[in-house]
């Protein structure tokens, strides 16, 4: 598989009181075409950040500081306003948790897709149209023709979901990033949405930056994970690998903290804390003061990158400083 | 039946919602979110009440309680039928029932410390003397939630949601409760946060006996807290079992496809296809005889026609005609097994729990 996408030190700051906060601070990724990425950890640690800052649409006051985005061999932070806004939805498209407030609920979705096709290419709204009621049978939207004229507020969750990956589809990007596209779902829409992803990722070859919080999901969908905290990568490995040998005290806490990891009536292991605020993050490591392995060298010293594959070939990133020593010791 | 009457006995519930229209704002059609509905829960015990959006979880929870009126049905507390009181005879029960929500934002006062907040229900069921009592004990409830007790005097805004969360917990303990209702009280919560509630609410449990009835669409969640569920479809119970048995064996198809929805933590298990298909019907309108036949993997003739009735022994019923006897043309033991009552293992009352 080739290189889609490589992200090398980005850093998105926001302006406080004590200078610039960096919400994502020196994040590396890659992406292979048709290859699913999976972003987890919990809220405020900077995953939709980093997604919106792939797109480039930081809200201000932020801004992107630093770093650079290699797509398709060009650096999408070099990229004119205009050329930029060619790449949105041609070739990165993107879907959100809550599909009511992404849609325009004065127009009816099938003119919104319309909308999108025509924006980036000069069809003719005949041509359009008949693309739009394809694609929309390509989603499983019942009754595509009639779905057409409605409006979104006629439609269930599920169905507004499905609309928003038609509207995502309808240029057939190369990367679509799915940012908890199944968070507000039923469990059964969920399995219905992320089966129709999983096809149209086989079918279409499209890569998926999957944006979650749940491993359940992220087992469903994802190739490879990239655990963030704080705003920066803890870890990184294949699926298997991170739900079997998770060498990180975060991602080790996460997984235990489900409750189907645990047996009934059985105490679950618990995070202690909350993750710390933008302000209060450090040049230690930001989660010691919520880790069980905790060292002294954690609290100034940034952690080292631990390369731990388990198989031969297989990439395991794990930064660490309890990991290192365990490492260095075996 | 045991000589005392359990803590909560719902039978018959029904509440129906008017959709008004004309001149005169008649009702002209009725949504039937809670169409039928018993419920059995004892002293410490938890109860889960499962099922997608839509399916009348939460009006089933806010009508024990009496934020709505339901239309027909008896919520019996200790045998007495809350429905037939009035107002001031059901005071000293609204003490007793308390309830806790998914978003504690919004069920904060976001003008209102923390001590206030704990101290408004202890206020207005005149517990405790004077303000200066009721701020110690304010303080002890904090602990008790295990919250720094400095946080008395902060705004819900200065507070992150687990720890509105357990705000709403202390406010709630505060009157002394036998029973709360969380309403998918841990569902906005990230996963460590999580945890962190509900390990409070096991150990709350254990040590004040009080009973849950857990309202969620979260099966890993319900699996872990609960000791029986009840799964609801449109308005309806369709299936009711202790946890273990309802996880190890669903029988209603729609508690099975629920069940197969749930993503695995399994990396060699993947990629099931859809188990439900299709959207809930709208509860203005359910279908004909057995509402999930829409939906149903298994549904045969008999399901469009006729509804079927909740039937079974003990703790263990199913709302389907797969167990009277499997259609014509199936194999016979291909179908739920037939089971007679099997539930007085548990009928004894909750599970010790494990520590």
């Amino acid at each position: 598989m080739s290189e889609l996408l490589r992200v090398r030190g980005l850093t998105t700051t926001f302006p406080s009181e004590q200078g610039p906060v960096a919400v994502v601070d020196s994040l590396d990724l890659a992406i292979a075409e048709g290859e699913v990425l999976a972003l987890v950890g919990e809220s405020g640690c900077g995953k939709s950040m980093t997604a919106l800052s792939l797109l480039r649409l930081v809200p201000r006051p932020g801004r992107i500081a630093a770093g650079e985005m290699i797509f398709r061999g060009r650096d999408l932070l070099q990229l004119t306003v205009p050329e930029m806004r060619g790449i949105r939805g041609r070739d990165i498209a993107m879907i959100f948790q809550e599909p009511m407030t992404s849609l325009n609920p004065v127009v009816t979705v099938g003119a919104q897709v319309v909308e999108a096709i025509r924006l980036h290419e000069p069809a003719t709204k005949r041509e359009a149209r008949r693309r739009t009621v394809e694609i929309f049978e390509r989603v499983g939207i019942a009754d595509p023709e009639a779905r057409f004229a409605a409006y979104p507020f006629e439609l269930s969750g599920g169905l507004k979901q499905r609309v928003m990956i038609a509207m995502a589809l309808a240029m057939r990007p190369k990367l679509l990033i799915a940012d908890e596209p199944t968070t507000a779902l039923d469990v059964t829409i969920q399995a219905q949405i992320l089966e129709l992803l999983r096809e149209l990722q086989r079918d279409l070859g499209m890569a998926i930056l999957l944006i979650s919080h749940d491993f359940g999901i992220v087992n469903e969908l994802a190739d490879r994970v990239l655990v963030m905290y704080a705003g920066q990568v803890v870890e990184e490995a294949s699926r298997s690998t991170i739900l079997e040998q998770a060498r990180h005290p975060y991602t080790q806490g996460l997984l235990a903290s489900m409750p189907s990891m645990a047996r009934p009536g059985e105490r679950l292991n618990e995070i202690p804390g909350v993750v710390p605020p933008p302000s209060d993050w450090t040049a230690g490591c930001r989660f010691a003061s919520r880790c069980v392995r905790v060292l002294n060298v954690c609290a100034d010293e940034a952690p080292p990158e631990v390369a731990a594959g388990p198989r031969a070939g297989e990439i395991q990133r794990v930064f660490c400083h309890a990991v290192a020593r365990e490492v260095a010791d075996a | 039946m045991p000589d005392t009457p359990p803590l909560l006995e719902v039978e018959g519930l029904r509440t129906w919602f008017p959709i008004r229209s004309g001149l005169f704002q008649r009702p002209s059609r009725w949504v039937r979110a809670v169409d039928g509905v018993d419920l059995l829960l004892r002293d410490g015990e938890t109860l889960a009440l499962v099922g997608e959006s839509g399916c009348g979880k939460t009006t089933v929870g806010r009508s024990i309680l009496r934020l709505e009126e339901p239309r027909e049905g008896s919520v019996r507390v200790d045998g007495v039928d809350l429905l037939g009181l009035d107002a001031a005879a059901l005071h000293p029960y609204r003490r007793s029932l308390q309830i806790i929500f998914q978003d504690p934002m919004a069920s904060l006062d976001p003008r209102m410390r923390v001590v206030d907040a704990v101290c408004e229900g202890m206020r207005s069921f005149g517990i405790g003397d004077g303000d200066a009592w009721r701020e110690k004990r304010a303080e002890f409830l904090l602990e008790r939630v295990r919250l720094d007790v400095r946080l008395l005097w902060r705004y819900p805004h200065e507070l992150s949601g687990g720890q509105r969360q357990r705000v709403c917990i202390a406010r709630a303990l505060a009157l002394e409760p036998r029973m709360i209702v969380c309403d998918e009280a841990v569902s906005a919560l990230d996963v460590s946060i999580q945890a962190q509630i509900l390990n409070l609410l096991a150990d709350l449990q254990r040590e004040d006996g009080l009973a849950y009835l857990f309202i969620t669409h979260d099966l890993g969640v319900v699996r872990h807290i609960a000791d029986r569920v009840a799964v609801m479809y449109l308005g309806q119970i369709v299936e009711t079992a202790p946890t273990e048995e309802l996880f190890a064996n669903p029988r209603h198809p729609y508690t099975q496809g629920l069940l197969a929805a749930v993503p695995s933590l399994d990396p060699k298990r993947r990629a099931r296809g859809v188990p439900v298909l299709g959207d809930v019907p709208s509860p203005s309108s359910p279908p004909a005889g057995c509402r999930f036949h829409t939906r149903c993997s298994e549904v045969f003739a008999r399901c469009s026609q006729e509804a079927p009735q909740l039937k079974g022994a003990g703790e263990s019923q199913l709302r389907c005609f797969l167990q009277d006897a499997p259609p014509a043309g199936r194999s016979g033991g291909e179908g739920p097994p037939v089971s007679p009552a099997h539930g007085d293992e548990k009928a004894a009352g909750p599970a010790p729990q494990r520590s």
